[in-house]
């Protein structure tokens, strides 16, 4: 349920952008850290886009694997499971690499075009 | 008419995550410490509150409580005689089921933190939204009751995996459950290793001493306790 609080913050953002053009398009890259349902957030935007620049836009997400790297042996790997040791050492000391994203990428917009007046 | 791409690279919550550092910067100024205290409905947050707060000596606590509706909770933290904030997240907010950091700046002239030296956010009861968004706090503290089951960790990693300490709550129930502590300890480790955690329970007082050791020492220095 957080994908309605998510979606208004991706609307916020792309408002800025987007400089009151109209939006097509937005590119999503979203970490499977974040624990997003893709269509209860795909629902959400269509509602809370409603009456702003994102309205009837596309959004596409694109989803970054988890990866983490232990700092003391060095070894990196993808998770499937939330299991933050280090399947090779052990240790503790791992960083998240990816899968923490929720990046607005970029975004299409339509512009106007400006007809000289004769 | 034309179509452009516009290259935006900008996590999303940034805007957020601005504020909770204005916010930070604010508690700061005025020697406030900041915990924001999570937990799934009907954990024991408020009455864990209550037991820590009664007997608190020599930290001037104040809270902000966070609900989607009424103020009940406020209502049952004010007759300990601390100040307490009410935010309500209906209708104005909308029902969030969070606080968010600008909810919490919408707050900052109500409460009165010449007066404290220790602020407790008790945000909305839920495991999912209110791990996403800082608020401007200095610690993460959540609440894990043993009737919720063992797979918790597993279920909500994000909310486990950012808080500074857990509070294991109910214990005194452990005997009438099937709840296996062992592998809850065993999960909560494979999602956030060796992060604090203690075993409470709010209602024999079993842990409490601990747990209001660990705020004195939160408000007495700007460092978590370990």
């Amino acid at each position: 349920m957080h994908e309605l609080s998510l979606s208004s913050a991706i609307v916020g953002t792309v408002e800025k952008h987007a400089a009151g053009r109209r939006v097509t398009v937005v590119n999503m890259r979203i970490g499977a850290l974040r624990q997003v349902v893709p269509d209860t957030l795909d629902f959400y935007f269509g509602f809370v886009s409603e009456g702003t620049v994102c309205e009837g836009a596309r959004l596409e997400q694109e989803p970054i694997p988890a990866r983490l790297r232990c700092s003391p042996c060095e070894h990196e790997w993808e998770l499937d499971l939330p299991l933050f040791r280090c399947p090779s050492c052990g240790s503790a000391d791992v960083k998240v690499v990816s899968g923490d994203e929720f990046e607005v990428e970029s975004i299409e917009v339509e512009e106007v075009e400006c007809i000289a007046q004769r | 008419m034309h179509r452009t791409k516009v290259k935006v690279v900008e996590e999303a919550l940034d805007a957020n995550n601005t504020i909770a550092r204005a916010n930070r910067a604010d508690f700061d100024r005025a020697s406030v410490r900041v915990v924001n205290f999570m937990s799934a409905p009907g954990a024991g947050k408020t009455t864990l509150l209550e037991r820590a707060i009664r007997d608190l000596d020599g930290v001037r606590v104040g809270v902000l409580e966070g609900d989607v509706q009424g103020s009940m909770d406020a209502d049952r933290l004010a007759s300990l005689h601390v100040p307490v904030t009410q935010l309500n997240t209906d209708p104005s907010f909308g029902g969030e089921c969070h606080l968010d950091a600008n909810m919490v700046r919408s707050a900052l002239p109500a409460l009165p933190l010449e007066d404290i030296d220790l602020l407790v956010i008790e945000n909305v009861g839920n495991l999912v939204c209110p791990a996403e968004f800082r608020v401007g706090e200095d610690a993460r503290v959540m609440v894990s009751s043993v009737t919720e089951g063992e797979d918790k960790p597993l279920k909500y990693p994000l909310m486990f995996r950012t808080c500074e300490l857990v509070l294991v709550n109910k214990v005194d129930l452990l005997p009438h459950l099937d709840f296996d502590l062992d592998k809850f300890l065993y999960n909560l480790d494979a999602v956030h290793p060796d992060v604090p955690r203690m075993l409470v329970s709010a209602r024999t007082g079993e842990g409490l001493e601990e747990w209001r050791d660990w705020l004195a020492r939160l408000a007495a220095r700007a460092e978590v306790p370990a």
